[in-house]
């Protein structure tokens, strides 16, 4: 099947179909990932450009590394060495970059609905790597793949996200998308950074993270930024270690097996202690090889949409 | 100059059908020849509308709005006199800048203008500014809109010494340290990963506010108001008899937050448009006439300040064009109050706030009024506004209400009557 969009905006402007033929896609590009040459020609004679406001280690490489491996020519744009640092608007960058031929622009930016506000004036395929608080799509998407290829579906599985929810838009990716796969999602986290109306995302608001670690499947930190701190959100990292933290006695709670991802970087001993971190049940590092999977399978599904045009 | 008004109906009734103008009053009969006859042709004839809140952005920002383009977009609302607000360049917190407003607007102008004063020099919420001499040269009233008089005991000298000469005070009800946001912080915030800005901001001013009119027995004015606490508020505090009077704003009782969705700037704006529950409390609150005042809060931007990220386009939308074909669509056609309560909150309630001694259609007032079509719908088309903005979430909203005639003392300041 064909996408429906142009763009790949967040897991709002996908349907339940559209994440399952990413997700069964992705397989195949994982094949191509593992066996020895690494090399497909989907995207060849195409250009991906990243255009990336904020630092990035794993989505950026991972999109970079994905459009490589399929034989698109590539270059990245990022804040600093680039005109944006001379005052250059959001928009008037991406028009340079759009009328370069471009066809896919990866972008990153610190403003929830950036890429939503350049998508459509722009010829090139937008795809979202994150767009301040509201959404990180390719990332939902690779965890639900690393989860599904644990238990083989997504439906019914019981997932719990602890953490800063409130600056999270890889909470409210995984939440939204999680909830059209039918996953059961949980959140907890401390109450100044949970955001209002979270339960009418379709997921169960739970007290402590004891509340929803209990029984669950899937067991996801999120990083929280320590500048929080200084804005009253937290009283030190201490105390939130010791509420808030996934350690190896909540996450006795879970159900036996329960598979532990983040979705990197990691503040070791702040989301969870390193034993965690590293433990057999940990996927953490699965889940950034499943991210050039998945990424490959996004640009592969976007640029398809655009060969039929 | 003398104007005949034939076939119409006064405040939309049938009955009296005429209106005599002269020298810039209403008159019972002329005393020499008629300059020009008008056939409203059955059309409603009502008093001048007043916008007791707006921004005309001059002097400082003419690129959004000056003085001629915002009144001649008044004038092609209704509007035949307006008050703007004074977060000018330079801000128009000195008799100087009062001064320029009032001989621009009189001489080029298409409304009586009447100017708002800053309640503190900068609008700094620090020092008072000069009342009494920005008075003599025409502001009806104080405030440091767009920004809430933030410390309770600079709102107390403000009210005290504004009431030496008799001003109203107006207050941007925002406690500041809450509202760290760009949408009505809610579902819908949360879903679009945008900073909310509660509705509990706007609440605890205004509860300040009313403690403090009730403390001090002296008049306090709720600017905008768009919760359904607000209401509240205010309706509880008239009852047991504290001097205050509050505004809201057509968007407040058109639209919710749900406006916001895909990223819309022509949905942004200070306070923010909020949930169904506190828009038809707006509604409740106009209808028992808890809120006394409909204004337009019209905001002009440049398309460069709207078009852009969420968080970083500006606040606010444009709104002569559209209030009362808003009022009457949204309030009056649905029942919800009368033609007649209509014009009080948009032309009696803000004469008798500022004491302008305006909205009466009877010989001897100043000849301000209105002929609006009341009876066909058109489609509301921003490309054909006057103002020099743009910035309107009414782009094609089917309304009832165009303005066929607007004259302002005596005179024509918009017509399209064929």
């Amino acid at each position: 099947m064909k996408l429906r969009s142009k763009d790949l905006l967040g897991m709002k402007e996908l349907q339940a179909d559209e994440i399952a033929e990413i997700l069964k896609t992705a397989e195949l590009m994982k094949l191509v990932l593992k066996s020895g040459n690494k090399k497909t020609s989907h995207l060849q004679g195409k250009s991906v450009v990243t255009l990336f406001y904020e630092n990035s280690t794993r989505t950026r490489l991972s999109f970079e590394m994905a459009s490589k491996f399929m034989g698109a020519s590539g270059a990245n744009v990022s804040a600093s060495g680039s005109s944006i640092n001379k005052g250059e608007s959001l928009l008037d960058t991406a028009r340079t970059i759009d009328v370069m031929s471009t066809d896919i622009i990866v972008m990153r930016h610190s403003q929830s609905g950036a890429p939503h506000f350049i998508a459509p004036r722009l010829n090139a395929s937008i795809v979202n790597a994150g767009d301040g608080m509201n959404e990180h799509p390719t990332q939902a998407l690779l965890d639900m793949y690393t989860m599904k290829e644990k238990y083989g579906s997504l439906e019914g599985l019981e997932v719990a996200i602890c953490g800063d929810i409130y600056h999270s838009r890889v909470a409210r990716s995984n939440t939204i998308g999680l909830v059209k796969m039918g996953a059961k999602v949980r959140v907890a986290g401390p109450a100044t950074m949970m955001p209002v109306g979270m339960e009418k995302m379709g997921c169960r608001v739970c007290r402590t993270v004891a509340d929803a670690v209990d029984g669950a499947d899937v067991v996801m930190g999120l990083r929280l930024q320590l500048e929080r701190q200084t804005k009253s959100l937290f009283p030190s990292v201490p105390e939130y270690y010791k509420y808030y933290a996934i350690d190896p006695k909540i996450l006795s709670l879970a159900k036996p097996g329960a598979i532990i991802m983040h979705p990197g970087p990691c503040n070791h001993g702040v989301e969870m202690p390193t034993v965690v971190y590293d433990s057999p049940y940990s996927v953490i590092n699965e889940q950034v090889t499943n991210g050039v999977a998945v990424r490959m399978a996004v640009l592969y599904l976007l640029m398809a949409r655009r060969n039929q045009e | 100059m003398r104007i005949h008004l034939i076939n119409g109906k006064i405040m939309g009734e049938t009955g009296a059908c005429e209106l005599l103008i002269e020298d810039g009053v209403f008159v019972k009969a002329f005393s020499g020849p008629v300059d020009r006859i008008i056939d409203v042709k059955g059309a409603a004839i009502l008093p001048g509308l007043i916008d007791a809140h707006c921004h005309l952005r001059d002097p400082g920002y003419e690129y959004r709005e000056d003085i001629v383009s915002g009144t001649k977009s008044a004038a092609k609302g209704g509007f035949t006199s307006v008050c703007p607000m004074p977060n000018t360049r330079p801000v128009c917190d000195n008799a100087s800048v009062v001064r320029s407003i009032v001989t621009r607007a009189q001489n080029e102008g298409y409304a009586h203008v009447f100017p708002i004063g800053a309640a503190s020099k900068g609008l700094a919420g620090k020092e008072l500014a000069e009342y009494g001499l920005m008075k003599e040269e025409g502001i009806v009233g104080i405030s440091d809109d767009g920004r809430p008089i933030e410390t309770p005991d600079m709102l107390r000298k403000v009210m005290q010494y504004a009431s030496d000469f008799s001003l109203p005070v107006l207050n941007h009800c925002e406690e500041t340290s809450l509202s760290d946001g760009v949408m009505n912080e809610g579902w819908i915030s949360t879903q679009m990963g945008l900073r909310g800005i509660p509705s509990a901001a706007e609440d605890v001013m205004i509860s300040r506010d009313i403690i403090l009119a009730e403390y001090l027995n002296l008049p306090i004015h709720i600017c905008h108001v768009s919760t359904k606490g607000g209401v509240r508020m205010i309706r509880e505090a008239k009852a047991r008899g504290v001097r205050v009077t509050a505004e809201t704003c057509p968007h407040y009782f058109v639209l919710t937050e749900d406006a916001c969705l895909g990223f819309n700037t022509n949905a942004k704006m200070n306070p923010p448009l909020r949930t169904e529950e506190d828009r038809l409390a707006i509604i409740e609150g106009l209808a028992d006439k808890t809120l006394d005042l409909i204004v337009t809060d019209h905001a002009p931007h440049h398309e460069d300040e709207k078009d852009l990220e969420f968080s970083l386009a500006n606040n606010g939308i444009v709104g002569f064009e559209t209030a009362f074909a808003l009022g009457y669509t949204y309030l009056v056609r649905p029942g919800h109050m009368t033609l007649r309560d209509l014009v009080a909150c948009m032309s009696d309630n803000p004469s008798k706030l500022f004491g302008l001694g305006r909205a009466s259609l009877e010989a001897g007032a100043p000849a301000d009024a209105v002929v609006y079509d009341l009876d066909s719908s058109f489609v509301f088309d921003k490309q054909k506004m006057l103002s020099k903005a743009r910035n309107t979430p009414f782009d094609g909203y089917t309304l009832y209400g165009n303005t066929l005639l607007t004259i302002a003392g005596g005179k024509i300041t918009y017509e399209e009557l064929c």
